[in-house]
């Protein structure tokens, strides 16, 4: 079968274009190709100079994020069937800077995930040599949902508050925050209240709810924020009316 | 983004390439169906201040004696009245339906330690909505 | 930081009222909106005449309803029509203008509600 479909991808070249423009190409069409298939085709055969992020090729690296007709995917996880005979429009994750073709710049983001400081904080740090830290599957079933996220940032490409406002903190940040806050080990809530609720933390997102949609494992980071939000309220009256009693 | 400096060795220059920002349009919320319903939803904010307004001419006309409440009966007949009310009660109801369909997302309930289903969340908001919806109106109707 | 405070301060309960008033609107705006927006007035249903609406009002917990019914929303519309106007029309520099506008909106609602079923005893 000689079948084919078109590729649209987007081409940025920051020494020489001042401006994107779209490239198409023809590549081989295989019913068990992906996007991610497409694009090492056409670097391998077609066009040695295009550039993109990928490496897993199975959804667990989170690296290979991109718009897939204007949606956020991971193209490895994006199947060409999906769109044959039409022609499919690549470009980078929206709202992020581009450096060059398919190449967006994640600094914002990284930075973002370290503020929120998803890692345990204990006040008691115990030692190697006490016993282990230990948890029930229901204290696990908490939060595991919110550990699934593979930082692959296709919920920032959905979020029109982020691109609204740069400095939104951003879905995945908050629901990594959140897994923390609520994962039984954790004795840093407070902390990371004080740094996210703000206007730019929590209080930025309108549950426009775009960003579950486009999550490739299902972490519900709105859901997540929601659950924040309320949890930063009760604290609020709490302080209000019991301000001796702070954690 | 701070440069190396290795000791002794010569000074990196950093090449920093222009980036090239997409400049996120006023009409952003027309690139999308899902963003277009979502401002929809948020915009049926209006019309719910709209009716307080007009409950609020109801309850003064009421206090101002029957011929102007039957004045602002009369004006509530006006097609044009109707029409607003329609859209409104239209507004509204997307206002009430998008609530309880996101409000399990935000309510975490937990019974003998399993997670209760979105789906008796919103199930027991749209009951308590029928039930008090069915109330106002007997006690206003009867 | 201590710039920061009033706002970490106010946030929270401003969103409190968004929710209760996103609920009481979800809930009662529907029945009220067609029963005196739509249904009275096209005569579908028996209208609310004005002595026995006086008799309805004169009590007090439907006075406290009715309160509840005006103000909550109202902060719902403030709260959800703040964000639309920073998002929507992007004139976050407005800040202050819009924020004003949307709240004192609501408060002078929520006064006016007051006023008007306080003087109807």
């Amino acid at each position: 079968m000689a079948e084919t479909i078109q590729l649209e991808v987007m081409r940025y070249s920051p020494e020489h274009d001042a401006v994107p423009s779209f490239q198409r190409f023809e590549v081989p069409y295989r019913k068990d190709w992906v996007v991610l298939d497409a694009l090492n085709y056409i670097k391998d055969k077609l066009d040695g100079s295009l550039s993109y992020r990928w490496s897993c090729r199975m959804g667990i690296c989170g690296s290979c994020g991109m718009m897939v007709n204007g949606e956020p995917k991971l193209t490895c996880a994006t199947f060409l069937s999906h769109y044959a005979p039409d022609a499919v429009r690549v470009e980078p994750l929206r709202y992020f800077p581009v450096v060059r073709d398919l190449v967006i710049e994640m600094t914002d983001f990284m930075i973002k995930l370290q503020k929120v400081k998803p890692w345990i904080i204990r006040k008691d740090e115990k030692s190697i040599v006490d016993r282990e830290y230990l948890q029930t599957p229901q204290q696990l079933d908490a939060y595991k949902q919110f550990s699934m996220c593979i930082n692959c940032m296709l919920c920032y490409a959905a979020c029109p508050v982020y691109g609204l406002d740069p400095l939104f903190t951003g879905p995945a940040a908050i629901a990594l925050a959140q897994r923390y806050n609520i994962d039984s080990r954790d004795q840093g809530a407070k902390e990371r209240m004080d740094i996210l609720s703000q206007h730019e933390g929590i209080w930025g997102c309108t549950f426009v709810g775009e960003c579950t949609e486009a999550c490739p494992k299902n972490v519900d980071p709105a859901g997540a924020i929601q659950q924040y939000k309320l949890t930063a309220a009760k604290e609020w009256f709490k302080s209000l009316l019991m301000p001796w009693g702070a954690k | 983004m701070t440069p190396h400096e290795t000791k002794g060795a010569v000074q990196y220059t950093p090449y920093h390439p222009r980036w090239y920002r997409m400049r996120v349009s006023t009409y952003w919320w027309l690139w999308k169906w899902d963003y277009l319903k979502f401002v929809l939803r948020e915009l049926s904010s209006i019309f719910v201040a709209y009716f307080v307004v007009i409950t609020l001419l109801q309850i003064h006309s009421l206090s101002r004696g029957p011929e102007a409440y039957a004045r602002f009966e009369e004006r509530t007949r006006n097609p044009l009245m109707i029409a607003l009310n329609a859209i409104s009660l239209l507004f509204v109801l997307f206002h009430t339906i998008t609530w309880f369909n996101l409000a399990p997302r935000a309510i975490v309930a937990r019974v003998g330690g399993k997670r209760v289903p979105d789906i008796m969340i919103a199930g027991s908001n749209y009951v308590a909505w029928l039930v008090i919806s069915a109330a106002v109106a007997w006690f206003i109707l009867r | 930081m201590a710039a920061d405070a009033p706002k970490k301060l106010l946030e929270p309960f401003l969103w409190t009222l968004f929710s209760a008033g996103g609920v009481v609107a979800a809930l009662l705006m529907p029945v009220h909106i067609f029963l005196f927006g739509v249904a009275f007035p096209l005569g579908w249903l028996r209208d609310l005449s004005h002595g026995r609406a006086l008799a309805l009002i004169e009590h007090p917990l439907v006075r406290i309803y009715l309160f509840v019914f005006c103000s909550l929303p109202l902060f719902h519309w403030a709260h959800r029509f703040r964000y639309t106007l920073y998002d929507g029309l992007q004139i976050k520099h407005l800040n202050e203008v819009i924020s004003v506008f949307c709240y004192g909106g609501a408060i002078i609602g929520t006064a006016l509600a007051a006023y008007l079923l306080w003087r109807i005893l």
